[in-house]
């Protein structure tokens, strides 16, 4: 079947599973279920907010999307292409074509090289360009991101931690991507500068048009970021709809939860949380049904029995047997 | 109103590196009563862990000094203290909680020695009835089969449970002042909204004064009574959580509330605040924010603004609200 046009990426029935090794006697059939039947889409020039907790898979679901990790089961295809089917050479285009911004800025750059050859390296990799070229594509993507161009011949510890995330964008815009993996980007910022880099990538995607994939806990910065919203828990998306629409009404339980634990700014409604009981249940051995159960304030006999799964709910997807 | 249980009077903490002396903190002053929460926020560096530090005497040595000011627990000065005394009042009258509760805790010791050591310190308890008691405080910082937990390690604890163990120890005395330095940072947010609220149940039962160090003013408005905002070793404005959220009177205070995206506002950009925070080896005279206020004037370049009154509790350190 043959369609118009594919979205950017498209993601189908990803699981990933990872052995355990327990005991001393070596490994062992137990598994983490990582991620477990996750499917999204990304449009050219959209973002897809990726929500959870520690441990429900959101940084795992990024590592299949770079090619860092083979997925157990499902396939990924970017532009219509099966990603996990490519000979070496395409594998080499596609991760040209999807690159990463990590949390923190202080690791992510080598502090032994000089900015401008930090921000050149992607080129040195894959693009066959003359010296010259290079030096004005890199003077070009430090315009871009907003550092002074004398910046090139600076080492990484003479920048802020706002400026060195921006070098780290500029690198990862080097080969102009159409998608990067924005893995909790702002997080180890000082609040005053979040905004800052917040509203660069913002503006770059306008410009570029480039794809994000925007994993963080912020849920105020991920829903001022994205398109739409998938939440994820133990290994599944729970939810997955439209950005605003998800962030001020959600609609699954866990949803609910973990927005209402998001602390807006209020000094005027009182304390209305739910308070969510327990604490995130290991993916070693996730409960029966629909994981969140043990948890879920609505949890009825259904619940333990048997998994709800991801069914069109008010214009989004919600897995929940309330709907 | 009754007496304060700890005032900070004009504290003045420096560090000698060899980049020069670094301001942590200058000139700080703040009061917190009995049952009451004081918000310490800012940004990485303004001062704000220096200040909590200062307040128990563990200042990093040789590097920090406390220069001046008082500390009056209950009214008496602990920077005059011996460090024998101080030594008594650490844990007994003020406790804290840290970020990391892993660093907190000995690894190689069992939470029931950890939790137990403390409590025979304080009340001087021993045998079944110490026993008792340790089981109690896991009880009541809600640790489910808490005697059970007294035999694990503190690696067999999830995050949540071992800032709870942590909690356990703080509440032992249980002391007048607790200092919670970021004690949420490392946890999920659902995990996190349990601890606050566990937090919240603690200082209500033993009407404790809680100093709240963080960066995060959603947690600020649900947690605090007032906020002190700190930039670059002082507090630039200080009074009521509602009042100063609603109309802060200092441009860092109304640029740092405008820059954070919030929960069913679509806004285009987020207005930012422009510049780097400063250098504090390299601080210029004057307003250590002119460099990056929309609102500069000459004046703020040249002479640091003194402390004044916007309204009742409510100060500022800006020239704009000086009084006509």
């Amino acid at each position: 079947m043959s369609r118009p046009d594919p979205p950017l990426l498209e993601v189908v029935g990803l699981v990933k599973h990872f052995p355990v090794r327990r005991g001393v006697f070596g490994w062992s059939a137990t598994m983490v279920r990582a991620v477990d039947g996750v499917s999204f889409t990304i449009a050219a020039g959209a973002t897809l907010g990726l929500v959870g907790e520690s441990g429900c898979g959101k940084t795992t679901t990024s590592r299949l999307v770079l090619g860092l990790e083979r997925p157990t089961a499902g396939t990924i295809r970017f532009e219509g292409e099966d990603v996990l089917e490519l000979d070496r050479q395409g594998m080499r285009r596609y991760r040209s074509g999807v690159q990463a911004v990590f949390q923190d800025p202080y690791a992510s750059l080598d502090p032994r090289m000089r900015v401008g050859a930090i921000i050149a390296e992607p080129l040195v990799v894959n693009e066959r360009q003359s010296a010259a070229e290079r030096r004005r594509r890199v003077s070009e993507l430090l315009d871009l991101v907003g550092l002074p161009e004398r910046s090139v011949d600076l080492f990484p510890h003479e920048f802020s931690g706002g400026q060195r995330q921006r070098i780290a964008i500029a690198r990862a815009l080097a080969l102009s991507p159409k998608l990067i993996v924005l893995d909790e980007p702002v997080s180890a910022l000082d609040v005053s500068i979040r905004a800052q880099i917040l509203n660069l990538l913002r503006d770059l995607q306008k410009r570029l048009g480039v794809s994000y994939l925007f994993i963080a806990h912020d849920l105020a910065a991920v829903a001022h970021m994205s398109h739409a919203i998938a939440v994820m828990y133990l290994g599944k998306i729970v939810e997955h709809g439209e950005a605003a629409a998800l962030a001020l009404e959600p609609k699954h339980p866990y949803t609910q939860a973990l927005f209402a634990a998001a602390l807006p700014i209020d000094v005027d409604g009182g304390p209305k949380e739910a308070v969510l009981l327990g604490e995130v249940p290991s993916p070693i051995d996730p409960p029966s049904g629909c994981r969140f159960h043990p948890r879920c304030p609505y949890v009825m006999p259904r619940c333990a029995a048997e998994e709800p799964a991801l069914r069109p709910e008010s214009g989004r997807l919600v897995a929940c047997h309330l709907y | 109103m009754t007496a304060p249980v700890v005032e900070v009077h004009d504290l003045r903490t420096h560090l000698v590196t060899r980049w020069g002396t670094i301001r942590a903190v200058d000139g700080v002053s703040f009061s917190v009563g009995e049952g009451e929460t004081l918000g310490l926020v800012g940004e990485s560096g303004s001062g704000k862990s220096m200040t909590c530090l200062s307040i128990v005497r563990l200042v990093p040595r040789p590097a920090a000094r406390i220069l001046s000011g008082r500390v009056l627990l209950d009214g008496e000065n602990l920077l005059a203290k011996s460090e024998q005394e101080m030594g008594r009042i650490r844990g007994r009258k003020v406790a804290m909680i840290l970020q990391d509760p892993m660093s907190s805790l000995n690894p190689v010791f069992s939470v029931g020695m950890q939790v137990r050591e403390p409590v025979a310190m304080y009340h001087g308890l021993g045998g079944s009835a110490l026993a008792r008691r340790a089981v109690e405080l896991l009880a009541s910082v809600r640790i489910p089969s808490p005697a059970l937990r007294l035999r694990a390690f503190p690696h067999q604890l999830s995050g949540g449970m071992r800032q709870r163990v942590v909690g356990a120890m703080a509440i032992a005395a249980p002391p007048r002042l607790l200092i919670a330095d970021e004690p949420t940072t490392s946890l999920d947010l659902t995990i996190q909204a349990q601890y606050l609220g566990l937090l919240k149940e603690l200082q209500e039962r033993h009407r404790l004064a809680m100093i709240f160090v963080t960066h995060d003013l959603g947690i600020v408005s649900r947690m605090c009574d007032r906020v002190a905002v700190m930039y670059a070793g002082r507090i630039v404005e200080a009074g009521p959580v509602r009042r100063i959220f609603k109309t802060p009177a200092h441009p860092y205070t109304r640029a740092m509330l405008d820059s954070i995206p919030r929960l069913g506002a679509k806004v285009e950009r987020l207005t930012a605040i422009e510049g780097q925070p400063p250098d504090l080896a390299r601080l210029a005279a004057g307003c250590a924010f002119a460099p990056r206020c929309p609102q500069a004037m000459d004046r703020c370049r040249v002479e640091a603004p003194p402390e004044l009154m916007v309204a009742e509790g409510h100060t500022t350190r800006c020239w704009l609200h000086v009084p006509a």
